[in-house]
């Protein structure tokens, strides 16, 4: 995803040169194309997150978009009230791009991990959270966001995520993306779990459980049709996120649900509210968790009865 | 002095090489990069181990014990071999480096390693926490000391510039730091990123007892931690000039060695250069 974000920024800089690319000292093997090609539209602000996010401010408010990219705890939890006051009060055109969602940064462990980012960046004042699932939902994010006013996150994987999306899709910030219709269950998935969503759709459909399967790329705003329409249609929901249970996508869908009066059932699925006890890869992580395909297919499952 | 210091010296030059061996293996099995942060600490982690620190791995948690932080706690693969030589673990326990279910992660974890007093990984904590630590050695009239060791890239964090205020300030004169300063961060050199020169100048100014120092001679830095526990009004710090992946001629001073994991050839020519 990352390489996805940094290609589809390349091609946006070309042509706007109010985009700008601010990173903390990171980006080796991802960034020296940038670095190279458009010199004045770079910067590498130091091992100093806070400043950084202050020196964006200061350059959105003389009329540039600023993209400012870290792995995601220090570009987000390090420099919050940074993000809260210079970017979101003052409704800046700051993009923060992070690495690493959920347990992307496997055995890295607990300091690399971005298990509560979704709950704090949606918690703020004119925030708008994007998760892209797969690389075709990233490059739309970042053409959308090179748009958008206001300050934005963009939540990404790390390397190597398989496109899940076979043509490119109609994407709007706000809007979830239909990627299989079914009538038994309704599947939310963002960011990193989306791949195992489409897998566990595939493995249910064989079985004879055909669920509608829905991309939800952002989760601030959430897509509130797209929900309501989910539970008049299909007997319940699914939430699936590689963040903790609190704050995250299933949070945003149980608050439309609730405030909207809405009546489903609604299954949230999510890793715990708690540093990992243990340390291991990414997929090791995720069983931990209750995240790999089995675990989310026999929840469903449960669930249905 | 001079007496006692070279035959430490001698040893001390062994454990080093050794440590380093045990860095490449580890990051060569777990397929890992950091080496070049790791070997750039090693012969401070030797000295401050094996002839400073008043610790005991029997008891890790013994109160009176001399407190280190590695603040830099992407050279982790150095603090683990070096605790696993003096004894808080088996060497052969750092062969489950990186795997499911190991203790040691890629950063290390207070919670699973004896001997890590801090869980470190985002970059400029330590000396914020090692104050902490010296306050409550200071109100407890308890006479240990506090070391934290830094990168240079943690230097440009502004955590790193209101810890310098404060503890020189509080005037806590068990506290040092040592600052590795291999002249090269994530993503370049030091002078072409954040430029830190002038260095010295800027912790004198702010109240700090400053020594620069070669960080791969053992005895220079054995003096100087004896000389800056000598400090009754000020913390110390140590610029320990050092070279990144150093050791190893092929990784030392290069951007590329903070990321790299060494193929079986690499492991292969580093351990022919770090052999005794
Ligand atoms: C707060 C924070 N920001 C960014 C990073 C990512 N990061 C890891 S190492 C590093 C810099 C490496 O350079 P330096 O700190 O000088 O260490 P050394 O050269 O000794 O390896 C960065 C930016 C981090 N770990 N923590």
């Amino acid at each position: 995803m990352r390489t996805t974000f940094v290609k589809t920024l390349e091609a946006i800089a070309a042509k706007d040169q109010n985009i700008m690319l601010l990173t903390g000292d990171l980006g080796f093997t991802v960034l020296e194309n940038f670095r190279d090609t458009y010199p004045k539209q770079y910067l590498n602000a130091g091992v100093a997150e806070q400043n950084m996010i202050g020196v964006a401010a200061g350059l959105a408010l003389c009329g540039k978009r600023v993209f400012v990219y870290s792995i995601i705890p220090f570009v987000t939890f390090r420099c919050l009230e940074q993000i809260r006051n210079d970017l979101c009060y003052h409704r800046l055109p700051v993009c923060i791009v992070g690495v690493g969602a959920g347990y992307s940064y496997g055995h890295q462990g607990a300091t690399h991990h971005a298990m509560e980012d979704i709950s704090i960046m949606r918690s703020l004042s004119g925030m708008t959270v994007v998760c892209p699932g797969d690389p075709v939902e990233t490059e739309c994010a970042v053409r959308t966001i090179a748009t958008h006013d206001g300050p934005c996150y963009l939540r990404l994987g790390k390397a190597g995520e398989p496109r899940l999306h076979t043509s490119v899709p109609d994407f709007h910030l706000g809007k979830a993306i239909l990627m299989q219709e079914g009538t038994e269950a309704t599947l939310i998935a963002t960011s990193t779990m989306l791949e195992t969503a489409v897998k566990v759709t595939k493995i249910l459909a064989e079985k004879g459980m055909l669920i509608r399967l829905l991309s939800m790329p952002t989760v601030k705003p959430i897509d509130t049709d797209a929900i309501r329409a989910a539970a008049i249609d299909t007997p319940f929901l699914v939430t699936l996120e590689e963040h903790s249970p609190i704050g995250g996508l299933g949070s945003a869908v149980a608050e439309v649900l609730s405030v909207h009066d809405i009546r489903t059932r609604h299954l949230l699925i999510s890793g715990p509210s708690m540093f990992t006890d243990t340390i291991g890869s990414t997929a090791f992580l995720r069983r931990q968790a209750g995240l790999d395909e089995e675990s989310v297919r026999e929840k469903i499952l449960h669930f249905k009865k | 002095m001079a007496e006692t210091i070279a035959p430490i010296a001698n040893d001390l030059a062994v454990k080093s090489r050794s440590v380093r061996r045990t860095i490449v293996e580890m990051a060569h099995r777990a397929h890992c990069g950091h080496v070049g942060s790791a070997l750039s600490t090693v012969d401070i982690l030797s000295v401050l181990y094996h002839s400073f620190l008043r610790i005991d791995p029997t008891q890790p948690q013994w109160a009176d014990r001399d407190r280190f932080i590695l603040s830099k706690g992407h050279g982790c693969t150095a603090l683990y071999a070096t605790l696993a030589q003096r004894g808080f673990f088996p060497v052969a326990e750092l062969e489950t480096f990186l795997r499911d279910g190991t203790l040691f992660a890629g950063h290390p974890s207070a919670r699973h390693v004896p001997g890590v007093e801090l869980s470190t990984g985002s970059l400029g904590h330590g000396i914020n926490v090692g104050i902490g630590m010296a306050l409550a050695g200071k109100r407890g009239e308890k006479n240990y000391r506090t070391v934290v060791l830094v990168s240079d890239g943690e230097c440009d964090e502004g955590s790193t510039w209101e810890a310098a205020l404060t503890a020189g300030f509080w005037k806590l004169n068990k506290l040092i730091v040592i600052v590795d300063y291999n002249k090269i961060q994530s993503f370049g050199r030091v002078a072409d990123i954040m430029e830190l020169e002038p260095f010295a100048a800027k912790w004198t100014t702010f109240n700090w007892h400053v020594q620069e120092i070669n960080g791969h001679d053992h005895a220079e830095i054995a003096r100087a931690l004896s000389k800056a526990t000598e400090e009754t009004q000020r913390p110390s710090v140590i610029i320990a000039h050092t070279i990144k992946g150093k050791g190893v001629s092929f990784m030392e001073d290069t951007v590329d060695w903070h990321y790299w994991p060494p193929s079986d050839d690499q492991k292969a020519k580093a351990f022919s250069e770090l052999c005794d």
